[in-house]
């Protein structure tokens, strides 16, 4: 089978976001970008998934501008075999990549598509979703553990109090979950090779597909600062403060 | 032949990462213990680290000086102990094969030195021989198919884990001209190496002696024509002079970091310690100092590149970043206080590793030496 594998070029997560004087978005001029990192899981268990024997192609696929080249070429690097690249400059909100993704499906016929369950700089969480929807194919969010036998991916997954095991017919898309793997370093040697891999570049008016936004943001705004709290004398003196802003019993 | 620059940015991203997440961590782990782990030395190998400055027809990257340096500027950012690891594959212990080996020595050894299968030493000081290296000691003599190889070699980098030593030994009567050099494997018989030397800093990398009791080897283990051993020698040297240099800056900016994080934290007298003058002073010294150093390693690279002769350059700029990345250390041990000079914040260990510079792949006087040697000759 194919496994196809979306990824995003975000704002490195070691970076401090800096957000836009206007409160319009994030400043992202001069900022160091990079592959999201529930997105690199996917592609390293897509990897895993490949050279245990389960898969015999894993396709990269990007939408974004011009410079997600670099993202998909890290994909390459790690052992993706090739490449999509949909180029838009466009702000691309999550319904809008998973129709894009759905017409990719229908092109490569994928047995799997592994996403990241959300990209660390809008937090949509909504992509994978989406796209099971579109396609009607059944969907496991949140992957801890991911095991691939014929016809079927059984997938452990992350919920709250501990993982719910489920057993998906494939077609399938799995989200991945930040302890599903650790994905491992592109060697240096193969960031050379990545680059004599294929890459295609298409646009969303090739796959017929209206990416017009369908939100509006209204403010970005840097979270509160903590204001500094206060010292009392003793467990009186805090019963008293909780009382008086409400708190206490 | 360049990398495009995509390419490269995208490699120097991987060694940075790998710096960062994968390095930094163990630094007091590996200064504690002596010992880099064996699977952080995995980690390296499969990285491509050991292959860096080697032709990709054996498996390296072949990077031009340029690009070497400038991953050298990133591996400085860490204990140099951990660089040492793989540092004698990319330099002294590879480059003579690389710049005079025959096909026949290149194809037998340089693939295993690429990928960090085996692992090189080089070996030209001696107990009576340092600075005044042209004067070996070490005699090779030419025994039918085989030289016989007698002498000792000392505080040679990672003779404990060598499995390849160019070995600089006399062939001939004295003087540099009488030296010809040798690729001598471990494992011929009569050779034998020392325990590892206790030493001020860079714990975790080792030197040991290396002892030579009529071993044979092979005549076609010889490096380049008899008689040519110092001028290889003299070759390499002036790479890894260049190389050390990045290493220096890349040190620099990696103390730079951390003194301007601390006095940002720091307060004393109701304010960080950053708002001072004097330490402003400091800081901005270092920069501005370790900033001239870099634009020097990088311009001496680029003639590198172009093929100039660069032996004056390099020295200058051994000796300018050894030197300077000395008083870097310094400072921060100075804008850290009395955390400076205590184990836990990791400066006090840096500026003993950094002390090393300005001694090994020859000494602030033998670069001064130099460079008034070349002026001499060909200015005025
Ligand atoms: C940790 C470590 C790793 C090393 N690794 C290697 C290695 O892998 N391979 C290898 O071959 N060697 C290695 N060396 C050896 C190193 O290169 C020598 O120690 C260095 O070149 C100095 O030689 P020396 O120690 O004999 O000092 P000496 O030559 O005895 O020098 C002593 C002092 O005299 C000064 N001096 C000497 N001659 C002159 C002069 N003409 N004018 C003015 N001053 C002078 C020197 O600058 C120095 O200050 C290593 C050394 C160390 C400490």
């Amino acid at each position: 089978m194919k496994i196809l594998v979306p990824v995003k070029r975000v704002i490195d997560y070691n970076v401090k976001p800096r957000v836009k004087a206007d409160g319009s978005g994030v400043d992202l001029a001069n900022v160091k970008m990079s592959m999201n990192p529930f997105d690199e899981i996917a592609v390293e268990e897509a990897l895993r998934i490949k050279e245990a024997g389960n898969a015999e192609e894993v396709i990269a696929v990007s939408v974004g501008p011009a410079k997600a080249a670099e993202t998909l070429r890290t994909a390459l690097a790690m052992g993706a075999d090739r490449a999509i690249l949909i180029e838009t400059d466009e702000t691309v909100e999550p319904l809008a990549v998973a129709k894009l993704l759905a017409k990719v499906a229908a092109e490569e016929n994928p047995g799997l598509i592994l996403l990241g369950k959300q990209a660390i700089d809008d937090d949509s969480n909504q992509t994978g979703q989406m796209l099971a929807a579109l396609l009607g194919w059944g969907q496991a969010t949140f992957a801890n553990t991911v095991t691939v036998e014929a016809g079927s991916i059984t997938v452990a997954r992350d919920v709250d109090g501990g993982l719910q095991t489920v057993k998906l017919n494939t077609p399938a898309i799995v989200t991945t979950d930040l302890r599903l793997n650790e994905p491992r370093y592109a060697s240096l040697p193969n960031i050379m090779k990545a680059k004599k891999k294929p890459l295609d570049t298409k646009t969303p008016g090739d796959y017929g597909v209206d990416i017009t936004p369908r939100l509006t943001t209204l403010k970005v705004a840097e979270p509160p600062v903590r204001s500094a709290g206060i010292k009392v004398a003793d467990v009186d003196a805090l019963v008293e403060k909780l009382k008086v802003l409400g708190v206490g019993a | 032949m360049a990398l495009d620059p995509d390419i490269f940015d995208a490699l120097l991203d991987g060694v940075r990462r790998f710096v960062s997440e994968r390095l930094r961590p163990l630094e007091a782990q590996v200064s504690e213990t002596d010992e880099i782990p064996d699977d952080l030395v995995q980690d390296m190998r499969e990285l491509g680290l050991f292959g860096l400055s080697i032709g990709e027809e054996f498996g390296g990257l072949g990077l031009n000086m340029e690009e070497e340096v400038r991953i050298a500027f990133e591996l400085g950012r860490t204990s140099p102990a951990m660089r040492s690891t793989f540092g004698t594959n990319v330099g002294i212990g590879s480059q003579g094969l690389v710049m005079d080996g025959n096909d026949a020595q290149k194809a037998k050894y340089l693939p295993a030195i690429a990928s960090g299968e085996i692992i090189t030493s080089f070996a030209l000081t001696e107990p009576d021989v340092g600075s005044d290296s042209g004067a070996v000691k070490s005699r090779a003599e030419l025994d039918g198919d085989a030289y016989v190889l007698n002498g000792s070699k000392r505080y040679i980098t990672n003779a404990d884990k060598a499995d390849l030593f160019t070995v600089m030994a006399r062939t001939g009567g004295p003087g540099p001209k009488g030296v010809s050099a040798f690729l001598v494997p471990r494992d011929l018989p009569g050779l034998s190496v020392g325990k590892p030397e206790r030493k001020m800093g860079q714990q975790g990398a080792h030197v040991c002696d290396v002892t030579f009791d009529n071993v044979r080897v092979p005549a076609e283990n010889r490096l380049g024509a008899e008689g040519d051993g110092f001028k290889v020698a003299m070759r390499v040297l002036d790479r890894g002079r260049l190389h050390i240099s990045a290493v220096c800056v890349g040190a620099a900016e990696r103390l730079i970091a951390d003194s301007v994080a601390y006095a940002k934290e720091r307060q004393q007298f109701g304010k960080p310690i950053a708002e001072f003058q004097m330490i402003q002073a400091m800081i901005a010294d270092s920069v501005a100092e370790a900033k001239a150093a870099k634009a020097l390693v990088l311009q001496t690279a680029r003639a590198k590149d172009r093929g100039e002769r660069i032996t004056e350059d390099c020295a200058c700029a051994k000796l300018i970043a050894s030197e300077m990345v000395g008083r870097v250390a310094d400072r921060a041990v100075q804008i850290f206080g009395g955390a400076g000079y205590i184990a836990d914040y990791g400066i006090e260990r840096f500026y003993r590793d950094v002390r090393l510079f300005r001694i090994y792949e020859g000494t602030s006087e033998i670069q001064r030496t130099i460079i008034a040697r070349e002026a001499l000759r060909n200015e005025g």
